[in-house]
């Protein structure tokens, strides 16, 4: 039986975790001779205190949802997919090859083309090592890993020498059409009355980021490929032998993964940036391990998580405006959440699991 | 292609190879002592900034070194607590110190100088100077055999010459002495080591120490030797490649050092030629740029032997209870 109950490790595990990266965080701060308080203030009013600022807090936190989700869906199957980067950045390619390659009529279509193309190009790009570790054994950590700096050369590769305008310096690719600009929150919100900030890359994509969470909720506890997929993770010798193949789930969690992650795209590449850039994630699939584990790969969780990190992204960037404080502090942070969250989590679990003891042993007797 | 210009190519290949070997030797201790490491880069990183950093306040190049060894512990020393002590996720734990690197290094620079997240540039005492070996001015008339020693050989910092001579040390230490069979036990059946008496806590965080010194010397290197002074992101993916080239070498001291120079020979040439002309077509500078992380995929996938890793490798040990 485990001693810390259910409620206590989906709550006060992620809380104190997160109070103790707060707390280091806040150290740093003090040592680069800054006030942590004053700029928690400033972060809270940069991220949370106008609709331009909601406006990019919710942009990264579309960017994360997705990442996080994909991350997540993968651990469910005890699989460690680092590779979200590489997918995210193929998906990338997928999204701006749909939009470049075809005059859309609308937006419309032109999304739902997109979504296919990213996704079907961030989980080919997961195809392989998923192939790699199901048939062969190979360590699909190492393995995505290696896929991450192949896939960047890969988008290199195609934006100096295939998909770059003639005479452009630039390495990206022509903006897409007006036709597949998508609409903003801006845009969306302004037939109900509600003004919200023209200049913001917030757009329709949150919403199907939303509907993710949704749908990867349903898929791991609500299907029976949902239950496959926890079973293996949680013991691939006793899904074997209830008859679940552990080649098919490899297979079918990585894909999910690497589509999920090449989903990101619609939001970054054809939402935000309207053509294709070097380094177009920037470092988004790698948070999305951050939000996965802060999330517990809980879609909900990994909500919740995607919008503090929404928060810390836009915060920490009027942070570097008004402070000195370097916009690389997030990294500092990020960092300290995934390590209390992900590595030390057993140093909060072994205390609390004293306090409960202690607790049960009055109530017994 | 001339013979001046191999030997140039070779030259810049042996300074390439050398982070990658250093770090490449790092990750062999952890790994062969069952602790998976990712976060070869991050210690690197840190390294890199606090040896330039120190070395640009003292002047002194050797308190560099060790300020940039000494920090790069630290970090295996978090690492060590969270996969050691705490038994949690070794993957988790690299990630999360590769970030953290990331970040401290562009913060402390930028409160330190106030150059935009580098260090000044060193010169000097501050710097690892070249090293000309005895009468390599005196043979470098000598045809084929002159220009080998005085050119190829000759003129590398000392971290060069320890780096190569650590090679055959660690095959020493790792196959030849009582540490070195307790540590590779250690890596594969940690209970048969309790068994026995000796303590798999203690093994597993020696590993991780000489892991952390091993980064902390690459770092170093790769800011006071290879240039002249830390910039934001410097390590470039090497302890990546390290980690690739030590797979490719299937854990072993020799294929590695093999293996390090096959990538460092890879990045001499993507650095010396933008796009390689091979007269049939020309190969792309990324081409090259990715050929170790493909090369190491195809070893890992079994198509050209197998390669193992430790058996105990990422498992955290609990004793019984």
């Amino acid at each position: 039986m485990d001693v810390v109950p259910k409620w206590a490790e989906v709550t006060l595990i992620p809380i104190i975790s997160l109070l103790l990266a707060a707390i280091f965080s806040a150290i740093v701060i003090i040592a680069i001779g800054e006030d942590p308080l004053n700029a928690l203030k400033i972060m809270v009013q940069g991220a949370f205190g106008s609709t331009y600022g909601w406006g990019y807090t919710l942009y990264y936190a579309t960017n994360f949802m997705f990442t996080g989700l994909a991350f997540a869906v993968a651990f469910h199957a005890s699989l460690f997919n680092i590779g979200g980067e590489g997918q995210a950045l193929l998906g990338g390619l997928g999204v701006a090859l749909v939009c470049l390659l075809v005059p859309w009529p609308h937006w419309t279509i032109a999304l739902l083309f997109a979504m296919i193309g990213g996704a079907a190009f961030g989980a080919l790009w997961a195809a392989i090592p998923a192939w790699l570790q199901a048939k062969r054994g190979s360590h699909i950590v190492i393995t995505t890993i290696m896929f991450n700096f192949i896939g960047a050369a890969v988008l290199n590769y195609m934006l100096v020498n295939v998909l770059k305008p003639k005479g452009s310096q630039d390495p990206a690719t022509a903006r897409f059409a007006e036709a597949v600009h998508l609409p903003t929150l801006h845009d969306i919100l302004a037939p109900f009355g509600i003004a919200f900030s023209k200049s913001t890359p917030a757009n329709v994509s949150l919403f199907i980021a939303l509907a993710a969470c949704v749908l990867v909720w349903l898929l791991i506890w609500r299907t029976r490929l949902g239950f496959e997929i926890r079973a293996f993770g949680k013991s691939q010798s006793a899904a074997r032998y209830a008859g679940i193949s552990g080649v098919r789930i490899t297979m079918i969690a990585m894909l999910i993964s690497g589509g999920l992650a090449g989903l990101m795209a619609i939001n970054n590449v054809m939402g935000e940036a309207e053509r294709l850039v070097l380094n177009p994630t920037e470092g988004a699939g790698f948070l999305g391990i951050a939000v996965a584990l802060m999330g517990r790969s809980h879609p909900f969780g990994v909500f919740l998580a995607a919008i503090l990190f929404g928060f810390l992204y836009q915060g920490g960037a009027e942070l570097a405006f008004f402070t000195s404080i370097p916009r690389e502090m997030i990294i500092v942070i990020q960092a300290l959440v995934i390590m209390f969250t992900g590595a030390l989590d057993n140093m909060v679990r072994m205390p609390l699991e004293r306090i409960f003891l202690a607790l049960r042993g009055k109530e017994v007797r | 292609m001339d013979f001046l210009t191999i030997i140039q190519i070779l030259d810049s290949t042996i300074r390439l190879a050398t982070p990658l070997l250093l770090a490449c030797l790092a990750g062999f201790f952890s790994e062969r002592a069952g602790i998976f490491d990712i976060g070869l880069e991050g210690k690197m990183l840190i390294a890199a900034m606090f040896s330039a950093a120190v070395a640009y306040v003292t002047g002194s190049v050797w308190l560099g070194l060790l300020a940039g060894a000494a920090s790069s512990v630290a970090l295996a020393a978090l690492h060590g607590l969270a996969s050691i002590t705490f038994r949690g996720n070794q993957l988790i734990s690299g990630v999360a110190i590769n970030f953290l690197a990331a970040g401290m290094t562009v913060v402390i620079a930028q409160d330190w100088f106030q150059l935009g997240g580098r260090t000044p540039s060193l010169f000097g005492g501050a710097r690892f100077e070249p090293i000309i070996l005895p009468f390599a001015e005196a043979v470098a008339d000598v045809p084929f055999l002159g220009p080998i020693y005085a050119e190829l050989l000759s003129g590398h910092s000392i971290l060069v010459y320890v780096t190569f001579l650590l090679v055959p040390g660690t095959w020493w230490v790792i196959y030849r002495t009582r540490f070195g069979l307790r540590l590779r036990a250690v890596g594969e059946n940690p209970a048969a080591v309790d068994t026995a008496g000796v303590s798999v806590v203690g093994l597993r965080y020696a590993a991780v120490a000489i892991c952390g010194v091993l980064c902390g010397i690459a770092g170093a290197y790769l800011a006071t030797a290879l240039q002249a002074g830390f910039v934001k992101d410097m390590t470039a993916g090497r302890g990546f490649i390290a980690l690739a080239a030590l797979i490719f070498a299937k854990w072993r001291p020799w294929p590695a050092m093999w293996s390090c120079l096959l990538f460092g020979l890879l990045q001499a040439i993507a650095l010396r030629y933008q796009n390689l002309d091979l007269g049939v077509f020309t190969v792309p500078v990324q081409a090259m740029d990715v050929l170790p992380y493909v090369l190491t995929v195809i070893i890992l996938a079994g198509f050209v032997g197998k390669a193992i890793p430790p058996r105990a490798g990422g498992v955290p040990y609990v004793k019984e209870r």
